[in-house]
């Protein structure tokens, strides 16, 4: 694609970006899993549809639980369904654009707008209405989803059936576009979070001493809640609006209901919790041709399930010796 | 020195104010506890004092700079109020918690010996290294409270905030925890403490501020104990109580 078009290279950056992509998916990953599938012999592997799916379900199970883990535990696990529901408010508002308009926006592009603005909306009304959280969020939640619905509704319906795969999520909305957005929200979403680990645990841990340390708490809430945004958005694709919020929650409940000790080690066990379900939901989803945030979402809360009768078992076996 | 001065300072929850005209000095090295009736202000000042909150009127000054704008995180050791209930389900163990002291001195990047030593010497002075590897909520109330004084002696702080640290814990936790505090105030660091207890404060505290909205008194505790300024602040139902040990 690149030697064919040398108008590329007046854009330097562009060209660079495009060409790293390239190597990612098609060097890295795409020649991995064909070398995989021809040692397994399992075809699906080999074929670029669900490499593409698969390269998804990798960086979703990253990025969830990633964020997730600093949520989850201080009761805000309601900010990604909202934020959700913001997204989807956001593809409708794209799709109402390019159906009326004629121009191609890409609606994922307007979905992460929307989505970071309503972030941003909701940690401003929480920071006013105080203890009235969920009442700010319910607010948002469903003035964002009326928002989409009329938008939908507003173009005869045509934009009606786009729609259905961004609410359930598809396997086959991973384009090659939309596989270079996972990739850059996943390089955004762990470079952050990097950066910024020890200001977001202590503020996760200890909000009051946070801000005693030094710490600017509603800044690190307003990144916390455009980083939510983000992985909401890059994970909509496959998991669908309604389900999103699954990601961000469940891999994180998994890992703490295990033995594991440490905040490190409870957020390396949530993404390995976050890659067996979705790896082994968008493979189901693939046999038996179901949506694949169902399937994933199923995998996920039976991988919860399982382990809390492990510990229970375990502590029974324990405790009788 | 004087660590925190407090000139007519008032606070108000919208219309009503919480904390009125109090003018207060702690100076470096004092162990000031501050008592009150239920809702007379003594969180909403000791966030104040600290610099979490900024008065609606009058000032507060801390280590000399003006305390809501202060920014120095490592010379502030807070304790929170009721840490047996806060954030069970983290499983964040006790060095994990102790190391964040070490936090606003390097909010990034590798912990380099000096560090390192810091967390170690905290987990040791309140008799906690055996516990580092464990989950903070798994462990009873009086060993919670020493994490967050180890973490306080990790960032080196030298003002240490406590608001009703023992609320939850058992009794002889808590005499522990006070000698503890007391062995600390005597190696120079300043502390304040919110506290319901009154017998607590003037036994083991230096000075003692009563407080019901404004200011009742603040001298030292053998003094308040004498006058009548109890009785005043929490409307003459409560008898003194002063224990000996």
């Amino acid at each position: 694609m690149l030697s064919t078009a040398p108008a590329v290279s007046t854009v330097p950056l562009v060209a660079v970006v495009r060409r790293l992509l390239n190597a990612i998916l098609d060097d890295v990953w795409g020649a991995g899993l064909d070398l995989v599938a021809e040692l397994t012999g399992v075809e699906m592997l080999a074929s670029p549809f669900m490499q593409r799916a698969y390269f998804a379900a990798v960086c979703i199970a990253f990025i969830g639980p990633v964020v997730g883990s600093f949520l989850v535990h201080r009761e805000m696990a309601m900010i990604g369904d909202t934020l959700a529901h913001s997204a989807f408010a956001g593809v409708a508002a794209g799709l109402f654009v390019n159906a009326a308009f004629a121009v191609t926006v890409p609606p994922l592009l307007t979905a992460l707008v929307v989505a970071a603005v309503a972030a941003l909306l909701v940690q401003t009304l929480v920071d006013y209405a105080g203890t009235y959280r969920d009442t700010s969020l319910a607010i948002v939640l469903t003035g964002s989803f009326a928002v989409g619905s009329v938008l939908v509704t507003a173009t005869d319906g045509g934009i009606a059936v786009g729609i259905d795969a961004y609410l359930f999520g598809s396997l086959a909305t991973v384009s090659r576009a939309n596989a270079a957005i996972l990739l850059a929200s996943s390089g955004v979403v762990g470079v952050v979070v990097a950066a910024a680990y020890r200001p977001l645990l202590y503020v996760t841990f200890d909000t009051v001493g946070a801000r005693a340390a030094g710490l600017a708490v509603a800044r690190y809430n307003r990144m916390l809640a455009v980083l939510t945004a983000v992985v909401v958005v890059a994970a909509m694709q496959i998991m669908g609006v309604i389900l999103v919020a699954a990601m961000l929650v469940i891999p994180v409940a998994t890992a703490t209901a295990t033995a594991v000790t440490g905040f490190k080690r409870a957020l390396v066990a949530a993404v390995a919790a976050g890659q067996f379900a979705t790896l082994t939901g968008v493979t189901l989803s693939y046999l038996y041709d179901v949506a694949a945030g169902g399937a994933v979402v199923l995998v996920a809360i039976t991988g919860y399930a399982a382990v809390n009768v492990a510990v229970a078992a375990r502590r029974r076996i324990v405790t009788r010796r | 020195m004087t660590a925190i001065e407090a000139r007519d300072v008032t606070f108000a929850y919208g219309e009503r104010p919480v904390v009125e005209d109090v003018t207060l000095d702690v100076a470096e090295g004092a162990f000031l506890g501050l008592v009150g009736p239920n809702g007379s202000g003594k969180t909403t000042l000791l966030e104040l004092l600290i610099g979490l909150r900024r008065p609606d009127a009058g000032s507060v000054t801390l280590f000399g700079d003006p305390a809501h704008r202060f920014d120095d995180g490592e010379r502030i050791g807070y304790v929170p109020q009721n840490v047996t209930a806060a954030n069970d389900g983290l499983p964040i163990t006790v060095e994990e918690v102790v190391r964040m002291g070490r936090y606003p001195h390097r909010w990034i990047g590798r912990f380099d010996a000096e560090d390192r030593r810091a967390v170690r010497n905290a987990l040791d002075r309140v008799d906690i290294a055996d516990l580092a590897d464990r989950r903070v909520g798994r462990l009873s109330g009086g060993q919670r409270q020493r994490v967050f004084i180890a973490r306080a002696l990790a960032s080196e702080a030298d003002l240490l905030a406590l608001d009703e640290p023992t609320v939850g814990v058992d009794a002889e936790s808590r005499e522990a925890f006070y000698d503890l505090l007391r062995d600390l105030n005597d190696d120079g660091l300043t502390i304040l403490l919110v506290e319901h207890d009154i017998g607590v404060v003037t036994t083991h505290a230096t000075e003692v501020a009563c407080l019901d909205r404004t200011l009742f008194f603040h001298g030292d505790p053998d003094t308040f104990v004498e006058t009548d300024a109890l009785a005043e602040a929490y409307g003459g139902s409560h008898g003194v109580v002063h224990h000996e040990h």
